[in-house]
């Protein structure tokens, strides 16, 4: 038995993965499996899962009614319009995280050797500071008596302006600052990340054929930094698809996007079918996007990021 | 042509964008000073000190003077607790997902067999799913096999399978793998491999090979993957909010708790605190990182 182990290369990698495997299999695969069959079931009076085979949480979710199918009588958007707003919500704070990041990126991978490490340091301290630290500090600076209020009152008052203070906090603006907030430095990292490997050689002869700055930036630092930000697209848009405590904590009941959605089925709606039919829906919709961005730009390899 | 020419477009968006991210840190931490108890505006600083005085929902005097919120919080016997089961959480899932996760790299990189491609991709779903998805997963399968067990073998009250350390620790195990196995993966590829072959013809067999050897050139790799995992355990919200049960609250989850209901600087001392912590071991980290390239 030992011997045969000794010698059977691929027993031995199958024995190194087992523990992974299992983990992967009964923690990921499974609760995936068991979230697509509940979808199909139907909530108890008591909010328990009785499982049979229904669509009706997947009509639900369009916007119909199991017993009526018509669009034209009974359509209610409420449904569709979170998953749009979810989807446009993501879309917004991708692109406003990606003009925010690029130049900054390029700033650092531009830098003296020796000073790129103190930019990249001040670019992992709000990556690492806990997330639900960084909605806080949103809150106390939109707060209607909060910090920008008290800035920009103190502003009019120099001027003598009168200033009444700026409804900020539960509105969909400080929802997509707090989730460009969140995800900005997930950008940074990849971008630069690409920039960096850029071999300086490229810019010379570019600058001896003639090109002037911008069209160097245009043909040669933007088309290899694709990579980055194909991989920082990923690592933006997918978690802010599911996230519920910025919009929970900066849009109050304003803003209620499918992850909000998602968790109230869970804890407080108590219909746990209905729920796993919207995450397997939102989980549908990042893979489309997902597998179309990477189809059209390729797959990052930036994507694991320390 | 200078290699380190910035517009100067660069250098102001540059600026700018680190005031955003700088901006509310500083207020966050500002405000773990106030005066005002009820913190809806800064008050100014606790300047004196002494025994502890009020003046309405001020704080004139302080045993701690400026520091009377950092004070506070060693006495809130939630907040200690709630420390203490994130770092508890937090090195059991590391250690786990260190070993399994490089026993995997290994094998996936160094070992051929069937389910090779079906055990890779497998790596890849927690990157490309969003948590929450994995998160109500998670629970829905510990609620229904708990509820299954507990009805089957009729179990007594307190015996009951339920939601705690053990359903977080072992779902924190799930995400940090991964990416342990990832990083450490990466690592392997770049490996020479003629250190090992040189071992092996002095006579030393696969284990003294792999002890001796491979182990400490994989070292780093480990170490970072091992770092990586420390700090998404420490870090996660939401697949302990959908995991957790009573006895097993984490700081994320107490802090949320919080911020729906009441404010008060002593949230604030607690950021404060943490992020001095990741400050600190940012500083560090890097120091390590120079220390290996140079």
């Amino acid at each position: 038995m030992l011997q045969r182990l000794r010698e059977d290369k691929s027993l031995q990698g199958l024995l190194l993965i087992a523990p992974t495997l299992l983990w992967m299999i009964v923690l990921l695969i499974i609760p995936l499996i068991l979230t697509l069959v509940v979808s199909f079931g139907r909530r108890s009076p008591e909010g328990e899962v009785i499982f049979t085979f229904t669509l009706d949480n997947y009509i639900r979710l369009l916007g119909l009614q199991p017993d009526c199918l018509n669009p034209f009588a009974c359509f209610d958007p409420l449904y569709v319009s979170i998953l749009f707003r979810s989807l446009s919500l993501a879309f917004n704070t991708t692109v406003i995280v990606i003009l925010l990041a690029y130049p900054l990126a390029y700033f650092i991978a531009r830098a003296p050797r020796k000073q790129r490490n103190t930019f990249l340091f001040l670019v992992l301290v709000p990556l690492w500071t806990n997330f639900v630290i960084r909605v806080y500090a949103w809150m106390m600076l939109l707060r209607t008596q909060g910090a920008i209020n008290g800035v920009l009152g103190w502003l009019a008052s120099l001027f003598g302006i009168p200033f009444t203070p700026l409804e900020m906090l539960y509105t969909p603006g400080a929802v997509l600052t707090g989730m460009v907030y969140e995800f900005l430095p997930f950008m940074i990292l990849p971008i630069y990340t690409s920039l960096e490997k850029i071999d300086p050689a490229l810019y010379e002869a570019a600058a001896d054929l003639g090109a002037n700055a911008l069209k160097t930036f245009w043909r040669i630092t933007l088309p290899l930094s694709m990579p980055g930000v194909v991989a920082g697209t990923i690592l933006v848009f997918i978690p802010v698809m599911g996230t519920f405590v910025v919009s929970d904590l900066l849009g109050g009941k304003q803003v209620i996007l499918v992850g909000n959605l998602i968790q109230r089925q869970f804890l407080d709606a108590r219909d746990p079918t209905f729920g796993s039919a919207a995450s397997l829906v939102l989980m549908v919709m990042t893979l489309i996007v997902t597998l179309f961005y990477t189809r059209k730009f390729g797959f990052g390899k930036e994507l694991v990021v320390g | 042509m200078n290699p380190h020419r910035r517009s100067p477009f660069v250098i102001v968006m540059t600026a700018l964008v680190f005031f955003f991210l700088y901006a509310p840190i500083f207020v966050l931490m500002l405000y773990s000073f106030n005066t005002s108890r009820t913190n809806v505006t800064f008050e100014g600083f606790i300047t004196a000190f002494g025994p502890l005085q009020m003046q309405g929902s001020l704080v004139v005097q302080s045993p701690c003077g400026p520091f009377h919120w950092f004070c506070d919080l060693t006495r809130n016997q939630e907040v200690m607790t709630a420390a203490r089961n994130t770092l508890t959480i937090a090195f059991v899932s590391t250690i786990v997902s260190t070993i399994i996760g490089t026993m995997a790299a290994i094998a996936l990189q160094r070992h051929d067999f069937k389910i090779k491609p079906f055990a890779q991709l497998s790596l890849y779903i927690p990157i490309i799913i969003p948590e929450i998805v994995m998160g109500i997963g998670i629970l829905t399968l510990f609620s229904q096999v708990f509820t299954w067990v507990n009805t089957a073998f009729n179990l007594p009250p307190d015996l009951r399978l339920t939601l705690g350390m053990g359903t977080v620790i072992v779902s924190h195990i799930a995400f940090s793998v991964p990416f342990v196995t990832l990083v450490v993966q990466a690592r392997l590829q770049g490996f020479d491999k003629s250190y090992e072959e040189a071992a092996m013809d002095l006579g030393a067999n696969e284990l003294v090979t792999f002890w001796r050897v491979t182990l400490p050139m994989l070292l780093p790799g480990v170490l970072s993957g091992a770092l990586l995992a420390f700090t998404l355990s420490l870090d996660d919200f939401v697949i302990t909010f959908f995991t957790t049960g009573p006895g097993a609250t984490t700081l994320p989850i107490y802090v949320y708790g919080l911020l729906r209901r009441i404010i008060t600087p002593q949230v604030n001392a607690l950021s404060t605190v943490w992020i001095l912590i990741v400050l600190a071991a940012v500083f560090l980290l890097q120091r390590m990182e120079n220390r290996e390239t140079a």
